[in-house]
This record gives structure tokens, C-alpha cells and sequence, in this order.
């Protein structure tokens, strides 16, 4: 260690020096309008010590760590995370969580070789690989019950709820999406296009024809159905790249429908006043409309604005579970496997008498309907929208979901909606730097597990029964 | 002589300003063997593309007489060659599905029957017997050629973990699961050690003898072709230059010119 000690300090040194000369610009001053003065320099230069102390050490962390200096790291990285998390007087709040994730990150990378050898080591025990395998097993049953029980444990306060539905959301969307990019292997990037057509035939058939939410659903479902038909049948003859640059073409496309067809969509201004989904006929409100029930009335219990979302909790709940089931009984169908097969090779399909053409369109369509069932839904829930709520990047995240996730895995779109959506919401303290640590995290993913959270895929059929040796 | 499984007349394919196949025409018998051979570029790879749909022919017809009546396949659409007049082909580098079982590889193979059975998706979903049953028969179809190549073992592992020669050989099993009328093979011992390809010629004569189904082959291997081949056709330069029953083609001083070259005296006279 001796010897190496004063070159790691030179090290650190440079690298937070050259933090220091660009921070310095970025962070170091600001300028603030003082008012009928003009402009004034607003120095943050606290903000930039602390900055570059973390970087000194934290880059002093990262060498010792790759000289296999295991213990004073993790020192290093516990003294970091004390000093974050301590009430210590720091200049802003996000100085706090900088300190602390940057301790975090410096004890990961000290024992990231310990970890991944003993958790290497473990998976090839028997007793590990059959817990790997039990594990992958209740997973979903936990998160299913976790997800059914949540609205009454004392953490459902509004705001969890709220949170709830946004990630149920986009994870139905992930799974409606999985069938098209994870199963059929065709990447589309205008999948919100499907998403605003559901919202919207919901939105003009509630406020102009005045049916209601369970009499739409369907129909919604339907008509972005059709959408993905009349889309896809002249492009999905296109591949990769091509039919991505089409789709988001066509994600485009309706937006700008929505936004210019002033008579039918009222344009940017939106629609409101949706009605919201109705229990048995009866609406939730505190006083009903003429000749309507509310659901307080009905059941006898005193209202509360929480019973409406419980109510809407519960319906993406189910929404979301009815896709997942369907698309788990499709993939065990040949139109499932003729979906793989097509992802895996498109000319070898051709050649074994099966239609490319008609594959794809199902696997779109069946894509589109579900996204068209979440988008009425969003309707309902959100009483009001407009074509804002439908542009591009929600096309990327519900695509980073599925992506990120681990191609076709169900619990992988899971587990990357709660990262993606959860985790944003509730880092909401972090400001602007949210989507720094969003981006950090897709990163950081990518890097781990560049195939996915989840990267197993369980064979639709087996010859012999699992677990029975005959392979790996 | 009976009448010919596939008959292909004055085939002609250009591409451009290249004549890849130039006025071809010949014929393969049900239950028999046929092998194109010819040096690298001769078109027998187009020929193949043409008989299989990935290509349109720009002259010619190509007359298929299977279990299902006499088919046309120039003018079908690419899949329909696969699906209704039943012609099953491999390709020369091997096209699998990697990531997917080797089960699953041989069940997409029987995807026409099955979408049947299961009803456009609409039995299968809800469960019904009949698919159930289908799709047990299809399993035990699959299990069948399983055990014909020996990869019953196998059968749960993505089918892009095999070797090389397993992989050879699945590939024909899959195109069998199709049930054809017609299997085309192009350059199946390719890469295959001599163990290997005796091996395969065992698996091609049964196809021949037991299941009577006509293979069309594509091959380099000598040691494939003169041992199994029923008939021979040789083409050079997109023509054909010779046909026959392995013994005449190999003593066809055309054949001979074709992969030897010509020597020094027939380019002086």
C-alpha cells in the first residue's frame, strides 16, 4: 500500500481539481435577477467544496477498492454515508443525498466482488438453484398480494394510492407493449398513439353519447384494435429500424390529429368533465347527479374521497391482471410461439408455411387493445385530457419499462415500472436532479444486467418436466 | 416413370445484368433422392430460393404434385409455398430459433396444424379438449424425430446451446415436422465431420425409405452425394451441363471440365 498511496492522493487530487474547473461554471455561480438592478452573480461556492471533497474521496475510494484495499473503502464509504445522512449544516438538501449515494455506490463497488462471487458461489449449490427457482416462483405471487392488500395497510394515504394507480398503469401498458417488442420482437415506438385512442374514445363517447365507463371499455379496447390493424397492415412488411421510425411517425401522427381536429377533439384545450367509472350504476361523489346514486348512499357507509381511488386501484389492478394472464396463455398458444419465432427469425418463419404478415398484425393488435383499455381507463381516472398527456416520451418510458424489465418477462416489467415510476415519484425532493438519478439508474441497469432485470426465459412447453435434469 | 414430384421447366432468374439461373429445367421423383451439385456461384442456392418462394422466378414453372394436388409455386406467396403445397427447406447457414427450446423449435415447425386445432387462438384460449389433444400429437410428433436424431435429452435447452452438428440436424427435423411433400436441404453436411455425415446419410435414406418423402439436395460433400443420390443434376454458370444417376454424372466429361478446369491442349486446339 505504501508506495501507492501518494500516487491514488495525485489521482484524486487531479480528478477533483478538474471537477473543481468545471463545476466552477456549472455550479460554482449563478446569475440572479436582483430586482431593477439587472443581473447579480449568486455565488454558490459552499455547494462546490462539498461537491468536490465528495469527488476527492470518493475517487480515493474507487482506487483503493481496485487495489483490493476492501476495508479502508468501505471506510471511506461509511463515512460518507454518516456525513450525508447527518443533520449536518449543508448548504441545500441535495448536498445531503450526493454525499450519502456517493458513500453508497463507494461500499457497492468495495464488496461487489465479494458479492457477486458469493452469490455465484450460492446459485450453483443445488439448495441455491432450487431457491432461485422457488424464489422466481412466489416473486410474483408476493408482489400479487402486496398489490391486493395495499389499500389497507396504513401506508395507503393518499399520495401511496395515487403512486398505485400511476405504476399499475404503466404496468399494464408494459405488458400490453411486452407482446409487441418482448414477444414479437417488433419495436414500436408509437405505442402511446394506441394508448390516446383508447382515452379518447372513451372522453367523446362519456361526454357526447353519454355511455358509460364498463359499456366503453370494450369498445375502446376495439377501436385501438383497428388502429393497430390499419397501422400495421402496410408497414409491418417493414423491419427494425424502418418500422420504428414508422411508428413513431405514427405516434406523431395522431397526436397532431388530436391537436388540429379542433371540432371533434376540441385541440389543445382538451376534454373535461369525463365521468368517472361507475360501481353497479352508482357514482362516487359526495351528492349524486339527478336520478343517480352515490356509492356512500348505496352501501351506507359515510363518504370519502378515498373510496374512489380504491375503487379506480382496484379496476387497473384487474385490468392489468386480465393482460398479464392473456398474454401468459398466448405465449403457451402457436400464435405465442409463432410471436418468438418470428422475433428469433423472420425468413426461417416464412419458410415453415407461417404467414409473417398475419402474425405480426395479431401480436399488434392484441397490443394496441390493451393499450386501449389502459387509456380509457386513464380517461376515467383522470376526468380530464388533452393531447399533452400523449406525446412522445411516454412512448420511451413505457418502451424503457419493457426494455429494462428484460425483454418478454412479466415480473420484469414489474419490477422496472416501480423503478422507473415509483422511484422518480418518490425522489420528488431531489428537484431537478430527478431525472439525473433516473437516467443514473436506466445506466446503472444497463451496465449490471444488459440483458434486463429479469433475463430468464421459461420455455412455453417442456418434453420433461422441469427441474428434472436434461439440460440447463 | 411415374410423374414427377417437381417439375421445373426452363427456370430463369436474372438480377439485373446477372444470369443467376439460365433456361434450367429438370425433375425430382417422389421417393427418391435428387442432388444439384455444381462449383461455387453455379445458382444452385437461387435455384433453391426460386422452388422455396424467397424468390420470384423471372422465366419459368415450377409444377408441384404433392398429396394436396398439383401446385403452381411460381405463382404462390412465400409462406403459402410452406403451408399448402407443403415444400420444407433448410437453409446454408443455419437458420434456428436460438433462443427458443428445441421442443419449441419443432412445435413452430407443426404452427398450421395447430392454429387450426387451436381455433385461431379462440379454443386454445378457453381451453378446449380438441387442442389439447392436438397439441399432445403434436408433442409426440416432435418426440418422434427427437429420438431420430438423438436429441430426446436435449429437448428443454435453447436450441442455440447445441453444437454445431446438432444443430445440422434439427434443423432437418424441424423442416420434417411440416410433414412435406418436398424437403429441400441446401448444404446440410456443411461443416460436418466424416462421423457426422455418415451419420446424416443414414438420417436422409431413411427420410427417403421410411417416411417416402422426395428430398431435394444441395451439396459439396462427394461422399453425400455419390453414396445416396438416386439422380444427379449439374449445373455451371447458371446452366444446366449434366444429369444422370451418380456413375454417369461422375464420368461426364462436361461435369469434369466444370470442377477440374480445362486443360492446356482443348484451350490451344
Amino acid at each position: 500500500m505504501g508506495p501507492r498511496l501518494p500516487l491514488m492522493l495525485k489521482d484524486a487530487g487531479l480528478t477533483a481539481f478538474v471537477a473543481a474547473a468545471l463545476g466552477i461554471f456549472i455550479v460554482g455561480f449563478r446569475t440572479v435577477d436582483v430586482s431593477g438592478k439587472g443581473l447579480s452573480f449568486d455565488y454558490h461556492l459552499a455547494d462546490l467544496a462539498v461537491a468536490v471533497a465528495v469527488i476527492f474521496v470518493g475517487r480515493l475510494g474507487l482506487s483503493l477498492a481496485s487495489h483490493g484495499l476492501r476495508w479502508p473503502a468501505i471506510a471511506l464509504g461509511a463515512i460518507m454515508i454518516v456525513a450525508g445522512a447527518s443533520p449536518m449544516e449543508l448548504p441545500s438538501g441535495f448536498l445531503h443525498w450526493f454525499v450519502a449515494l456517493g458513500g453508497v455506490l463507494l461500499v457497492i463497488r468495495a464488496i461487489w466482488p465479494w458479492a457477486s462471487e458469493a452469490v455465484t458461489a450460492a446459485a450453483h449449490t443445488p439448495s441455491g438453484t432450487a431457491l432461485g427457482k422457488a424464489g422466481a416462483r412466489w416473486l410474483g405471487w408476493l408482489l400479487l398480494a402486496g398489490a391486493v392488500l395495499m389499500p389497507f395497510t396504513p401506508i395507503a394515504d393518499q399520495k401511496t394510492m395515487d403512486l398505485g394507480v400511476l405504476i399499475l398503469t404503466y404496468v399494464m401498458l408494459g405488458w400490453g407493449l411486452n407482446i409487441v417488442v418482448g414477444l414479437a420482437g417488433l419495436l414500436d415506438l408509437g405505442y402511446v398513439a394506441f394508448y390516446a385512442v383508447g382515452a379518447y374514445s372513451y372522453a367523446l363517447l362519456s361526454t357526447q353519447q353519454g355511455l358509460g365507463f364498463w359499456s366503453v371499455l370494450p369498445l375502446a379496447g376495439m377501436v385501438a384494435a383497428l388502429f393497430g390493424v390499419l397501422l400495421g397492415f402496410p408497414v409491418l412488411r417493414l423491419r427494425g429500424d424502418y418500422l420504428a421510425i414508422v411508428t413513431l411517425g405514427f405516434g406523431e401522427i395522431i397526436r397532431l390529429i388530436l391537436l388540429n381536429w379542433f371540432d371533434l377533439t376540441n385541440g389543445p384545450a382538451g376534454i373535461g368533465s369525463i365521468p368517472g367509472p361507475t360501481l353497479f350504476g352508482a357514482v362516487f361523489a359526495e351528492t349524486a347527479p339527478a336520478g343517480k346514486q352515490t356509492v356512500s348512499e348505496m352501501l351506507g357507509i359515510p363518504f370519502s374521497g378515498n373510496h374512489r381511488l380504491i375503487y379506480l386501484y382496484y379496476i387497473i389492478l384487474v385490468l392489468a391482471l386480465i393482460t398479464n394472464l392473456f398474454t401468459q396463455r398466448m405465449r403457451r398458444l402457436p400464435v405465442g410461439r409463432a410471436w418468438e419465432a418470428l422475433r428469433e427469425d423472420e425468413t426461417a418463419c416464412q419458410a415453415l408455411g407461417i404467414n409473417p404478415t398475419n402474425t405480426k398484425l395479431t401480436a399488434f393488435a392484441i397490443g394496441a387493445m390493451f393499450a386501449g383499455f389502459a387509456g380509457s381507463f386513464f380517461a376515467a381516472k383522470q376526468r380530464f385530457i388533452s393531447p399533452e398527456s400523449f406525446v412522445f416520451i411516454e412512448s420511451a418510458i413505457i418502451l424503457a419499462i419493457v426494455v429494462l424489465g428484460g425483454m418478454g418477462s412479466q415480473i420484469g416489467v414489474v419490477l422496472a415500472a416501480v423503478l422507473l415510476i415509483g422511484l422518480p415519484e418518490w425522489f420528488r425532493d431531489l428537484g431537478n436532479y430527478r431525472m439525473l438519478a433516473f437516467g443514473l439508474a436506466m445506466v446503472l441497469i444497463m451496465v449490471f444486467r444488459p440483458r434486463g432485470l429479469i433475463a430468464h426465459r421459461e420455455p412455453s412447453i417442456r418434453l420433461h418436466p422441469a427441474g428434472s435434469g436434461g439440460g440447463g | 416413370m411415374t410423374t414427377p414430384l417437381i417439375d421445373v421447366e426452363h427456370l430463369t432468374m436474372r438480377f439485373g445484368g446477372l444470369m443467376a439461373v439460365d433456361d434450367v429445367s429438370f425433375t425430382a421423383q417422389p421417393r427418391a433422392i435428387t442432388a444439384i451439385i455444381g462449383p461455387n456461384g453455379a445458382g444452385k442456392t437461387t435455384v433453391f430460393n426460386c422452388i422455396t418462394g424467397f424468390y420470384k422466378p423471372t422465366i419459368g414453372r415450377l409444377t408441384l404434385r404433392g398429396g394436396g394436388g398439383e401446385f403452381l409455386l411460381e405463382r404462390m406467396r412465400g409462406h403459402e409455398i410452406g403451408q399448402r403445397a407443403k415444400v420444407a427447406r433448410t437453409f446454408q447457414n443455419i437458420r434456428l430459433f436460438p433462443g427458443m427450446t428445441v421442443l419449441e423449435n419443432l412445435m413452430v415447425a407443426q404452427h398450421n396444424r395447430l392454429m387450426r386445432a387451436s381455433g385461431w387462438s379462440v379454443l386454445g384460449l378457453l381451453g378446449f379438449a380438441s387442442f389439447r389433444r392436438a397439441e399432445a400429437a403434436a408433442v409426440e410428433l416432435a418426440r418422434l424425430w427427437l429420438e431420430r436424431i438423438g436429441l430426446v435429452a436435449d429437448a428443454d435447452r435453447p436450441a442455440g446451446e447445441l453444437p454445431y452438428g446438432a444443430q445440422r440436424r434439427l434443423e432437418i427435423a424441424r423442416a420434417m415436422c411440416t410433414e412435406p411433400a418436398l424437403l429441400c436441404l441446401d448444404e446440410p453436411a456443411a461443416g460436418l465431420n466424416p462421423r457426422e455425415s455418415a451419420e446424416l446419410n443414414q438420417l436422409l435414406v431413411s427420410i427417403r425409405d421410411r417416411d417416402g418423402i422426395g428430398v431435394l439436395l444441395i451439396e459439396h460433400d462427394m461422399s453425400v452425394v455419390m453414396n445416396i443420390s438416386d439422380h444427379i443434376v449439374v449445373l455451371d454458370y447458371g446452366r444446366k451441363i449434366a444429369e444422370g444417376d451418380p456413375g454417369a454424372v461422375r464420368s461426364d466429361p462436361a461435369v469434369i471440365r466444370a470442377y477440374l478446369g480445362t486443360d492446356d491442349e482443348a484451350i490451344d486446339g
